[in-house]
């Protein structure tokens, strides 16, 4: 039997956390199929340590094609290379991150190399007996949960998604191989070409990467009023997020908007406030940990789905958490120092 | 300007009803509309074709039915349209489904762009528009938020990425999929239903178009659904009334007990 891999992202000569939650996933499945967790990592100018943190957070083996080309993500040549090391060491498993890049080189490659794929996974286990692997995955708006196999084809394709396992713990005294792999230029070759990367300032936390998301909607009355949300964010060291009304009224730009048409996320807690819970809404939310809600109609359908409701106004609740919220910082600063 | 356009029929979900038992979905009486989110990306070709001139075709693979979403795109402003169907194509998951989308479409000749939705809602894998510029080797932006210029074989894009947005330049012809940031879809005009409720729409099958019987359907699919079922559900949990000042700061209460247990502070 192959091998488990998991794809690490090196996205702006940095290695992402994802790469350690899908090495946490990876273990658990190489050591039930009793076989080796690989990570493969591609990218430009990659860190001895970077590899390194690899093989001491779980990677028995990495393989690294290190080439100029790879400075910045490019699907054809990601593909091209990635078709290679799949055909030449055929592993059974392989995983990815669903970020925007796991979304579109994995049903690149799978397509090429006809294999299945399973989008955006919550749960990776593997089949008594079978040894196949089930991925079950949410879908119809997080409606429904679907457990999806590929019996005859490998490797068994995912993407899984950011945050539904934490990242795995190094361990300094780990070792590991590592193998360096090089490709003819022919296959960097694409008819696509990377011109630059944008920060949106606004987005200092990404929605798709927080742990906790504040989301604000109509209920704020105004445009303003999007600032105690943004302070909440900041104080629990998270994301801001809102509905479509509120990207629609101009309030806040589409990058932070969840939902159907928006993002879907699963923080590990997200506070709506003055949000209805349209089920467009949920469908980008409902499978969070933990839900907070702040809404001041007792029979707004958000409540369905928090664990915390509070009835009443968003501009009496908020201002007042983020003051205790800050007192409680201060009083556990001061016992620090004591 | 040659732009095709594949689209979904999906069923309408803004009220999704989950049979308990089966726990498969309740599809009687539920509508049928175009996937939502494919709406960006037939509101994006008609654009470019005002822009630029030419023709944008939409495809769909489905059942008869999915004739009314492709009618629809062109009462909106697409030209004409071609549905895929027929029993052979049934189960099939994203592989498969791509599969005969992309050799529908080199059936059709030379094109410029494919522009797919990013995700349909009821699959909801995002698979199927990388999956088609794979079968027919096209650079390929997802994720696509704006297109900054088009000419001389070359199309430049913004797409939305994690913490920002990226510049990619692809050559003609090219594959995008698209969200809702790059368009505001346009209503259907009476004029252009009359004009869609005349089209005869094509109706393709295996034989019509180059396809592999092995690589058809639930045979052709790699991957098998297990089981189907609904998780949990609802948690609504406790819910407390803010009435007056004390029961405010009981409220507020609650949330830092809520924070500091689970941690988050
Ligand atoms: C195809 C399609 C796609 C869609 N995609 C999305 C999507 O991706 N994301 C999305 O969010 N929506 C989406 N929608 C829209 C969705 O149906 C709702 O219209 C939208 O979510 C409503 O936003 P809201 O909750 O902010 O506003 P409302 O529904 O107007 O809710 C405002 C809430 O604020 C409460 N409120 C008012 N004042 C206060 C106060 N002072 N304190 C506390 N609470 C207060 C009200 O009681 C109310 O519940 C989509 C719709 C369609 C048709
Ligand atoms: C619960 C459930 C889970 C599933 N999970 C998986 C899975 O993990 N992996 C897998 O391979 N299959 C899966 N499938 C099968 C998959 O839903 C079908 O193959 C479906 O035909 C296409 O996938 P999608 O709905 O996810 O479309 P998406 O890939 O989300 O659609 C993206 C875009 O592709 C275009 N497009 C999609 N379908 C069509 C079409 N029929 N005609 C024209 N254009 C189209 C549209 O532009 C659309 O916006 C699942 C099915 C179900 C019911």
């Amino acid at each position: 039997m192959g091998e488990v891999w998991t794809l690490a992202e090196y996205r702006h000569e940095k290695l992402s956390t994802v790469s350690f939650e899908l090495l946490n996933r990876g273990k658990s499945l190489s050591q039930k199929l009793n076989v080796p967790l690989a990570s493969v990592i591609l990218g430009s100018n990659i860190k001895k340590e970077d590899v390194q943190e690899l093989i001491e957070r779980g990677a028995d083996k990495v393989y690294v094609v290190d080439d100029k080309n790879f400075k910045n993500f490019l699907v054809e040549p990601y593909a091209n290379v990635l078709m290679e090391l799949l055909n030449e060491y055929k592993p059974d498993i392989f995983i990815a991150a669903a970020t925007t890049t796991g979304r579109t080189l994995m049903p690149y490659v799978a397509v090429r190399i006809k294999t299945g794929l399973t989008a955006d996974c919550t749960v990776l286990e593997i089949e008594e007996g079978t040894g196949n692997l089930l991925q079950t995955r949410p879908a119809i708006g997080g409606n429904i949960l679907a457990t999806i196999k590929t019996p005859n084809t490998r490797p068994q394709m995912a993407t899984v998604r950011p945050h539904s396992m934490k990242p795995s713990l190094p361990d300094r005294n780990r070792k590991g191989e590592v193998i360096y792999k090089n490709y003819d230029e022919s296959l960097f070759k694409a008819k696509s070409k990377y011109l630059r990367f944008i920060k949106d300032e606004s987005q200092q936390v990404t929605v798709q990467d927080a742990k906790v998301i504040v989301a604000g909607g109509r209920g704020l009355g105004k445009e303003e009023n999007f600032k105690i949300i943004g302070e909440l964010a900041e104080l629990l060291g998270g994301a801001v997020g809102a509905s479509r009304d509120v990207v629609d009224r101009g309030w806040i730009t589409y990058p932070h908007q969840i939902g159907l048409s928006g993002k879907t996320v699963s923080p590990a807690l997200y506070i709506a406030a003055g949000i209805s819970g349209a089920v467009q809404h949920i469908a980008g939310m409902q499978t969070s940990e933990n839900i907070i809600a702040v809404n001041k109609d007792p029979d707004a359908q958000i409540f369905h789905l928090a664990n915390l409701g509070i009835v009443g106004d968003l501009n009496e609740v908020l201002p007042l958490l983020i003051k205790r919220i800050k007192e409680y910082k201060a009083k556990e600063a001061s016992k620090n120092v004591q | 300007m040659k732009i095709i356009v594949p689209i979904k029929q999906v069923p309408e979900t803004s009220n999704v009803k989950m049979n308990p038992e089966t726990g498969t979905m309740v599809r009687e009486g539920v509508e049928s509309i175009i996937n939502p989110l494919d709406l960006y990306a037939i509101e994006t070709a008609i654009k470019l074709k005002e822009k630029f001139g030419g023709k944008v075709t939409v495809i769909s693979m489905g059942p008869e039915k999915a004739l009314e979403a492709i009618k629809e795109a062109i009462a909106m402003g697409c030209d004409d349209g071609v549905l895929l169907s027929d029993r052979k194509f049934a189960g099939s998951d994203t592989w498969a489904t791509s599969y005969v989308i992309a050799n529908g479409i080199k059936g059709m000749g030379d094109f410029d762009l494919v522009i797919c939705g990013e995700r349909a809602t009821d699959g909801d894998t995002a698979q199927v528009g990388p999956g088609i510029a794979s079968f027919l080797d096209l650079p390929l932006s997802t994720f696509t938020s704006e297109i900054l210029t088009l000419g001389d074989g070359r199309i430049r894009v913004k797409r939305l990425v994690e913490g920002g947005y990226e510049e990619l330049e692809m050559t003609l012809p090219a594959a995008l999929t698209v969200v809702k940031e790059i368009s505001d879809p346009r209503l259907p005009t009476l004029r252009g239903k009359l004009k869609a409720k005349k089209m005869e729409i094509p109706v393709l099958g295996p034989q019509n178009i180059d396809v592999k019987e092995e690589n058809l359907g639930l045979n052709g699919s790699p991957t098998r659904v297990v089981k189907i079922f609904t998780p949990k559900v609802t948690r609504e949990g406790e819910k407390i009334f803010v009435k007056d000042e004390k029961t405010l700061n009981e409220a507020v209460d609650k949330i830092m007990d809520f924070l500091i247990k689970k941690e988050f502070i």
